[in-house]
Order: C-alpha cells, then sequence, then structure tokens
C-alpha cells in the first residue's frame, strides 16, 4: 500500500494520443475560416529599406490584409530586453517588422494575410521591398570586434554589446606560484535547435467577450501572456494563452517575443477573424533563435602534479544581430568553465559581439557545451603535458564530497545568485566510468587494433549543469468529487520531457492513487497562471516541487475530512487505491467521497453527495458550513522558489575507432554515469539524457549553420543542415548515480540538458587517442567533420602516409 | 478550377476537390482532418508526413493531392484496429519510444512499412531504413528496440 510511485519507471501516461495520431500541435487545431500568415524577409544582412510597395500584393486574390511597419500602430517598438544585466550595456532588440534598416538575412519586413497558406506566400513574393546597396558586414566575432570593422548597429563600438568580468580568488597570485601552464583556443560553431516541430501560433478573438485566444508552440505560455497583456494593454485575464503538444523545443521556443507571436494576435483583433502563422523549414533556420559561437582563450596555472591553481579565460561570444535574451548564454558559459574541479581561483572575461545574422538566445545546453568543450580540452592538454594520466590529473583537481556545498566565492550564476554546488560524487563517478570501459581490457585493444592497422582510442569529459533555478512555479490540485480524478495544473509545460507522467508520481505518492488517475493540465494561462516557462532543466525541480507541496497540503485535507468521516483518529488512517482506510481494518472512504464532502452542498447529484447537503445527518450542525479559513473542496495550491540553483554532473567516455584514410568515425560504445539527484522516473530520465546525446553527437560532428561572408545562410534546410539520424547515433550506455539535492524536498536535479553537454570534448578526446601514433594537433574545434580530422592529419607533419 | 479526386483512405472510399498545386499532406490535413501526419520539413527530409500509398512508404509532402486519383491510402489514423492498438504502437508505449511524439507517427508509418516487408530485420536494417525520419527528442535508441522488439513478437505470432 505504501509502496513508493516516486522512483519507479511508470509508463509515460499520455502516449496513447500521440502514438494514434491524436496529438494537438498548434497546426492541428481547426480553427475554422482561420487566415495565414506569411512574411516577406530581408534578403540582405545590413541595408536600408528605401520603399516598400505592396500594391500589386494586395491585389492579389485571396489577400485580406498587408501589414507593414506603418499598419502596426503601437506594435512598432523594439520588442523587450527580456534579461536586463549591468554588464549589457549596449542591449538591441528587434522591431516586429523591420522599421528603416535590416539586420540579418530573414529578418520580418511585412506581413501577408490570406485565406490560405498557399495564397499567402505567393502574394509575399509581389511585396517589392527596394533595399539601399547592402552595407558591408562582419559575420566573424574575432573581426567583428576589431575597430575598424563594419557596425552592425551605428551606435555600439566594436560591436560589444556587453562586457563583463568576473573574479574568483586571487588568480594573479595562483598564476605566479604555478609550476605549470596550459595554454590553448578552442571554438564551438553556430547551431539550431531544429525542433521537429517548428514555431507556430494562432489567435482568435471574441469580440463579444473582449476575449484573445493564443496558441502557441511556446514554452512560456504564462510570460507570452503576460507580454500580449501588456503590450496590447489589455487586462492579463482577457488574454488565454495555450501552449497545446509542443513537438520540441530545446530552448528555441522560449524567447518572447518572436515578431509573429505579436502580429498574429495583432492581426486576428485588427481583422476579427482568427489567423494562423505556420513557420515552415527554411523560416526556421532564418527567423527562430540559434545558438553556440563563442571562441574561448583558457590558460591553466598548475603544479607539476597536476593540480589546478588557477584559470584564466578569456572568450567571445557571437550574440547575432540582436540581444533579446541578454547574456544568459556567455554568463552560463562564463560560470560553467570551471566545472566539477576545485579551481580555486578564476578570471573569466567575456565579450558578446554583435554580429548581422541570426539571433542567439539559449539552445540546450545554454553556454555548458561550451565551456565543456574549454575546460575539458584542457584538463586533457595538461595531462598530456605534464606526462600524467587523464583520469588521474580529473581526479586530483575533482571537488570531494565532504567539499560541498562547495561556493565559488564572488561569482554570479545566470540567475544573479552565487555559484554554490550542492552537492554530488564527482570522485565515485569517477571510478563508475573507468570500471564501466574496463580500462585494461580497452588498452590491450587498443593495442591488438594497432598492430592490425586499425586506431581505437578512448575520450572522456566531465560536465557539470546548474539546474532548476528560479524564481518560482507554482502547483495546483484539485480532487474531482464525481470520479475521484486528481487534477494538477502548473504553469509551465512541456515539449515532451513526460510531465504528465512524473509529476502524478509524485501527486500519486501524497494521495495514494494510481498515475493514471493524476491528469496534468499545464502550458494553458486558463488552467493555472502563475508562474514562469520551461528552461534551465527546471520543471522536475522548481514545478515538481511546488506540486508535491501542495499534494502534501491536499493529503492533510483529505485526512481530516475522512478522519471526521470515518470517526477515526487521522494517525490510524492510510491512503491508497484511491480511498482512505482505517489501517488493519476494511472500513474506508473513497477519495471521490471526501471530495464531495468537502463541499458543503445544497443540491444532491448522487449518493454520496447526499451526505453533503444540508439535512444530511453528517453535515448538521450549527457552525457555518465552512470552518474558518476553510476552502470548500479538496483544493490546494502551493508554491516553490528554489534558493538557488541545483547542481547536476556527470562524466562521458567514448570508444571510437577512426579510418585515417577515410577520416572516418565509428563509435564503438558511448558510456554515461550521470546523476541527476533522486530520479523520479529512470525511464524518462533515460530518454532525457539519450536524447540530449544525440544532439550532443549532433553537435559535436554535423550541426553548424553556415553563413557566407555576407551574411546570407548556407544551408537553411534539413538536406545541407545535418541532423543526425538513427544511422548515427550510436548506442548509449546509462549509469545512474543518485545524490539527493538538499536545496528542495524532493531532492531532484534537472536532467534536460544534461545529456548534450559533453558529447563533443569526449569525441575529440576519443579521436585525438586513437590518432595518438600520428602525433595529430590537437582538436580545438567543433563540429569536427572528416575534412577537420584530415587537416590535423596533414598538419601533424607525422609521416601519414606511411602508416597507412 | 478544382480537380475531383478519388481515393481509398484507410481502408474507406473517401473523395475530395483540391488545387493542382495542393500537397496531399495538406488535403489530408486540412481537407480530411486526418491531422496525425505531420510537416516537419516539406521537403522530403524528416518523414513526419510518412504514409503508405498503395503499399510504398512516401512523404505525403512531396506527392500533390491530383496523384492520389484511384490510389489507396494509409495513415497513421488507420494503423490501430478500432481500439486495438497496432502491436508497433503497443510497444512504442511500453518502450517509451516517444517523446514530443511529433515524429512519432512519420516513424509508425515507416516501420510498419518495413515490416510489411521484413519481419526478420537486423539492426542495421532498422536503421537505415528509418533514416529518412528525423527525431530530435529521442536519440532514436528506444525506437530502434522497439521495432526490433515488435518484429521479434509479431515472428512468433
Ligand atoms: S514534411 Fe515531408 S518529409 Fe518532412
Ligand atoms: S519525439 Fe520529438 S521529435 Fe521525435
Amino acid at each position: 500500500m505504501s509502496t513508493r510511485i516516486f522512483g519507479e519507471r511508470v509508463q509515460r501516461n499520455n502516449d496513447e494520443r500521440l502514438l494514434t495520431g491524436g496529438g494537438r500541435y498548434v497546426d492541428d487545431i481547426p480553427l475554422s475560416g482561420a487566415l495565414h500568415v506569411a512574411f516577406v524577409r530581408s534578403p540582405f544582412a545590413r541595408a536600408q529599406i528605401i520603399s516598400i510597395d505592396t500594391s500589386i500584393a494586395k491585389e492579389h486574390p485571396g489577400v485580406i490584409k498587408v501589414y507593414t511597419y506603418k499598419d502596426i500602430g503601437n506594435l512598432d517598438v523594439e520588442m523587450p530586453l527580456l534579461i536586463p544585466h549591468p554588464a549589457l550595456h549596449s542591449p538591441k532588440t528587434q522591431r516586429p517588422l523591420a522599421h528603416d534598416d535590416v539586420f540579418y538575412v530573414g529578418q520580418t519586413v511585412v506581413m501577408v494575410v490570406a485565406i490560405d497558406r498557399y495564397v499567402a506566400e505567393d502574394a509575399a513574393r509581389l511585396v517589392d521591398v527596394e533595399y539601399s546597396d547592402p552595407f558591408n558586414c562582419s559575420i566573424e566575432i574575432e573581426e567583428a570586434v576589431l575597430d575598424d570593422a563594419p557596425l552592425v548597429h551605428p551606435d555600439v563600438p566594436n560591436n560589444v554589446a556587453a562586457h563583463c568580468i568576473q573574479v574568483s580568488g586571487n588568480p594573479d597570485k595562483a598564476f605566479q606560484e604555478a609550476e605549470h601552464y596550459t595554454k590553448l583556443k578552442v571554438r564551438v560553431d553556430r547551431s539550431t535547435a531544429a525542433p521537429m516541430e517548428c514555431r507556430a501560433v494562432a489567435a482568435r478573438f471574441d469580440a463579444v467577450s473582449g476575449e484573445l485566444t493564443v496558441w502557441d508552440g511556446t514554452q512560456a505560455p504564462i510570460s507570452v501572456r503576460g507580454g500580449i497583456a501588456s503590450i496590447f494593454n489589455l487586462d492579463e485575464d482577457k488574454v488565454r494563452v495555450i501552449a497545446p503538444d509542443v513537438g520540441g523545443g530545446f530552448g528555441q521556443k522560449v524567447l518572447l517575443f518572436y515578431p509573429d507571436e505579436l502580429l498574429v494576435p495583432f492581426a486576428a483583433m485588427d481583422l476579427d477573424r482568427p489567423v494562423k502563422y505556420i513557420e515552415d523549414r527554411t523560416e526556421n533556420f532564418l527567423g527562430s533563435t540559434q545558438e553556440r559561437t563563442q571562441i574561448h582563450d583558457v590558460e591553466l596555472a598548475a603544479t607539476k602534479d597536476g593540480v589546478v591553481l588557477g584559470l584564466k579565460d578569456n572568450f567571445l561570444h557571437d550574440t547575432g544581430a540582436f540581444i533579446p535574451y541578454g547574456i544568459a548564454v556567455a554568463q552560463v558559459a562564463s560560470t560553467g568553465i570551471l566545472g566539477p574541479y576545485r579551481i580555486p581561483n578564476s578570471r573569466v572575461e567575456y565579450k558578446a559581439i554583435y554580429t548581422p545574422i541570426v539571433p542567439v538566445t539559449p539552445y540546450r545546453g545554454c553556454g555548458r557545451p561550451h565551456a565543456c568543450f574549454a575546460i575539458e580540452r584542457a584538463m586533457d592538454q595538461l595531462a598530456d603535458e605534464l606526462g600524467l594520466d587523464r583520469f588521474e590529473v580529473r581526479r586530483r583537481n575533482l571537488i570531494s564530497e565532504d567539499e560541498f556545498p562547495y561556493e565559488r566565492p564572488n561569482l554570479l550564476f545566470a540567475d544573479g545568485l552565487a555559484v554554490i554546488y550542492d552537492s554530488g560524487q564527482y570522485a565515485k563517478a569517477l571510478d563508475m566510468i573507468i570500471e564501466k570501459i574496463n580500462l585494461d581490457e580497452f588498452n590491450t585493444q587498443q593495442k591488438a587494433a594497432a598492430q592490425e592497422g586499425k586506431y581505437l582510442g578512448l575520450g572522456l569529459s566531465f560536465y557539470v549543469e546548474a539546474t532548476g533555478i528560479g524564481p518560482y512555479e507554482g502547483g495546483h490540485i484539485k480532487v474531482h468529487p464525481i470520479t475521484g480524478k486528481v487534477y494538477v495544473n502548473t504553469g509551465l509545460t512541456t515539449q515532451g520531457q513526460g510531465h504528465e507522467t512524473v509529476f502524478a508520481q509524485i501527486v500519486a505518492d501524497q494521495l495514494g492513487v494510481s498515475p493514471e488517475d493524476v491528469i496534468l493540465v499545464e502550458g494553458d494561462t486558463g488552467a493555472f497562471d502563475w508562474g514562469v516557462a520551461t528552461y534551465a532543466s527546471r520543471a522536475a525541480v522548481v514545478s515538481g516541487n511546488a506540486i508535491h507541496l501542495a499534494a502534501q497540503k491536499a493529503r492533510k485535507i483529505v485526512l481530516d475530512a475522512a478522519g471526521n468521516m470515518l470517526e477515526a483518529s487521522v494517525d490510524d488512517l492510510e491512503l491508497g487505491g484511491g480511498e482512505v482506510r482505517v489501517r488493519g481494518s476494511d472500513v474506508s472512504v473513497s477519495l471521490a467521497a471526501v471530495a464531495t464532502a468537502c463541499n458543503p452542498l445544497r443540491y444532491a447529484f448522487n449518493e454520496a453527495a447526499q451526505a453533503a447537503t444540508q439535512f444530511a445527518p453528517a453535515a448538521r450542525s450549527d457552525e457555518p458550513a465552512l470552518g474558518d479559513g476553510r476552502a470548500p473542496g479538496v483544493e490546494t495550491t502551493a508554491y516553490y522558489a528554489p534558493p538557488h540553483a541545483t547542481w547536476a554532473y556527470g562524466v562521458h567516455a567514448a570508444i571510437v575507432e577512426v579510418d585515417p584514410g577515410l577520416c572516418s568515425i565509428d563509435i564503438k560504445r558511448y558510456i554515461c554515469v550521470h546523476d541527476c539527484g533522486n530520479m523520479i522516473n529512470p525511464t524518462i530520465v533515460e530518454g532525457q539524457v539519450m536524447g540530449g546525446v544525440a544532439q550532443g553527437m549532433g553537435g559535436a560532428f554535423y550541426e553548424r549553420v553556415e553563413f557566407d561572408s555576407e551574411g546570407n545562410p548556407r544551408n537553411a534546410n534539413f538536406m545541407d543542415f545535418l541532423v543526425p539520424y538513427a544511422t548515427e547515433v550510436s548506442q548509449i550506455e546509462l549509469h545512474h548515480i543518485e545524490t539527493p539535492s538538499p536545496l528542495n524536498p524532493l531532492g531532484v536535479k534537472g536532467v534536460g540538458e544534461a545529456g548534450t553537454i559533453p558529447v563533443a570534448p569526449v569525441i575529440a578526446s576519443a579521436i585525438e587517442d586513437a590518432l595518438k601514433p600520428f602525433g595529430i594537433k590537437r582538436l580545438h574545434h567543433v563540429p569536427l567533420s572528416p575534412n577537420s580530422i584530415y587537416e590535423a592529419l596533414q598538419e601533424s607533419g607525422g609521416d601519414f602516409n606511411s602508416k597507412l | 478550377m478544382k480537380t475531383h479526386i478519388t481515393t481509398t483512405v484507410n481502408g474507406e472510399p473517401e473523395e475530395f476537390l483540391c488545387e493542382t498545386e495542393q500537397t496531399l499532406l495538406d488535403i489530408l490535413r486540412d481537407e480530411l482532418n486526418l491531422t496525425g501526419s505531420k510537416e516537419g520539413c516539406s521537403s522530403g527530409d524528416c518523414g513526419a508526413c510518412s504514409i503508405i500509398l498503395n503499399g510504398r512508404l512516401v512523404c505525403a509532402c512531396l506527392v500533390l493531392a491530383v496523384e492520389a486519383e484511384g490510389q489507396k491510402i494509409e495513415t497513421i489514423e488507420g494503423m490501430a484496429d478500432g481500439e486495438e492498438l497496432h502491436p508497433l504502437q503497443k510497444n512504442f508505449l511500453k518502450d517509451a519510444a516517444l517523446q514530443c511524439g511529433i515524429c512519432t507517427p512519420g516513424f509508425l508509418i515507416a516501420a510498419k512499412a518495413l515490416l510489411e516487408k521484413n519481419l526478420n530485420p537486423t539492426e542495421k536494417e532498422v536503421r537505415y531504413w528509418l533514416a529518412g525520419n528525423l527525431c530530435r527528442c529521442t536519440g532514436y535508441d528506444k525506437i530502434i528496440r522497439s521495432v526490433l522488439n515488435t518484429a521479434e513478437e509479431m515472428r512468433r505470432k
């Protein structure tokens, strides 16, 4: 009866719908008579708009209206800067429709609304926008920051949007005292989340009630609602934002606002018709935000034994043409660079640089993959330079179990709070991965393979991830009187992470029901409208704990009421099987009946309800029907605000075979050891990690959004931008450690982004190890392609051909 | 001028009117309300729109609706036998082979087409057959296991 459902491999409980074609993503919502939007987008990175002629487009049959910046009233403003920061001295955000200048290829210039998507897109081609000659521009951040570089925004010198320095300890002293210095420069290229569902927005305005309903494939419905209400000057209660089923997000869908998120509701109100915009794949590459390019110059100061005393990192961060999400990505990188290592002294300096290409906001990993690549490549190099084992160098620097909580004085994380690692067993993770790799066996295999002219390599990388940041989320619980089913709401939303299942498990434990009887409704401001969004691997931590607290309150109400109904002491009651029972007896009452009885009734609708009406003996009392401070029903709300982030971590390793002739790589084994605190559902955790690793493999090998020197995207489709298919992702071996977080009641940490973070350094480390006989140059640039391996072999100067 | 098309969809006769430029995917979704087939790219690269046309696995985004005249169309909506899920659907459910679910109809249809041709595929064959379908959430492994498990189960029957 009291078996805990938390921690069990409960089957995902929302899938039958999705498996039978019953998923309801924005484009699947039936909206009769809906109009469709198509955008005219800038063909230039930087240019001035001289004139816009919409006359022919307007005449096109089926076109309802064509909007330029002149036609959108109050919306012709710069969109909000979401996360201001003192270091962000020159913030620039975009207007919904370009006004005067364009700043990147793909920027929205004109909106066409027509009877269907075909007509809208045809008409968009009939809009004549005249531009000046395109301005010079600099796509490369290292060039863009130079004194004579062309400027993206004329009033932002050197294209520097933000400049930030964070110092912890005394790095200068550490560098004086060190015996060895390791220096390197690493680079991660631009990528994009490419969720399988592109972004989508639909809106309907009800002129009678004055209510605006917006269906938005967003990770942040409540924040979108707040923003729309504020920009359109409407009461929040008149705006309902629903994120229905959302086909993946990975950060790309957390920005507010994309132009369409404002323009579609605007058009729906203006035209008094439902309007929708379904982004196509090319537009997802042109207009939805991207991430990743950073160049780090890292230096370690160490003892001869490989103990790192200090770190200096100076990096450039590409923020694209605008910086609506502030410096979150760079800030996360700037603290993540110290990894799981003690490194007591550090100085990190970065600049966020404008480039005239798609703006940057967080993509799964958010600055961590870059920082992890930098520090982990540095640790490998340090080991190599000192002639030490790569595993051993890490062991000497890992924060040990008895050092938690481990604070990094003076550093601030991206949530503005202190960097305090809450718990972990880093050395245990290292031991575990060594055991799982079976190092001795690998060494033998590597030698044997070399005899046959085959090149095996082993790579590894640690990672840490600050998860579950604030400000807060809420949980609302209501037990239904008729069915006894438990409805749960929270403000954030899912893009496939299985919230319906894990949150149900949390509630099921408290209320003694089966998880199938717990129904989660989230992502709908009409259901619950306090909260923030899904980002920073925070749903399980922040909403999970809020829901847990609400469920505890509901449990108390149920027990008190059942105690009265059964005339038993609360201590003698137990919950299970959807009922409350007096322990050791067959006296019980169903949860549905308790919920009914908790609501003093005038009218009976069934037998249980009769007992709750005024003339029923059980309800007779001289007191008011509801005691002081009591609300009707079993309904509770609670909120959880974390004190600061909780730090998950892990270590990955891979064994690869490299064919130096073809420069091809075959991943023989990929092993993860990870710790996300107490696991609510290991099956779901595995899904998160495996999906993350697959995206990490994309980042390690394939995913590079390419622009030519004029800022034109060169691979804005799935033929040319390579996302791994089933043929590219290897099987993944997964091992769990569970170190509870002391920060929250459930002891959980986030896991959504974890898998993605360390893959690139693991692969680079493995390839280097495999090609050691050739003495190849260090692999410091991802994604790694056969080309880059070929170049590294050519530059190695070693006798490359004779070894083949 | 709209064209009148007569087809069979999931075993039932179906007719519709369409413009010559309309894709079969759009007609299925917008006219026939069969929104289980999804648009992931409109260029034949992601498989989210996979359907079976006269026994052949195709991308509905690359088929014009007018080409469907006289053809037999199978979509995700016809995969279960009433309430009884197809073995692939059952195993996807059991093996947690989906997350956001937007790619799932495409994978199921593609896997069904594979198992109709070859009930004893190797892992490599499954991976290569499904290499027309993109999934951004799962990392594929659970999908592949699920298809292999289903094949084994169906062989035993
Ligand atoms: S939508 Fe048809 S293959 Fe992607
Ligand atoms: S489950 Fe989301 S894309 Fe496959």
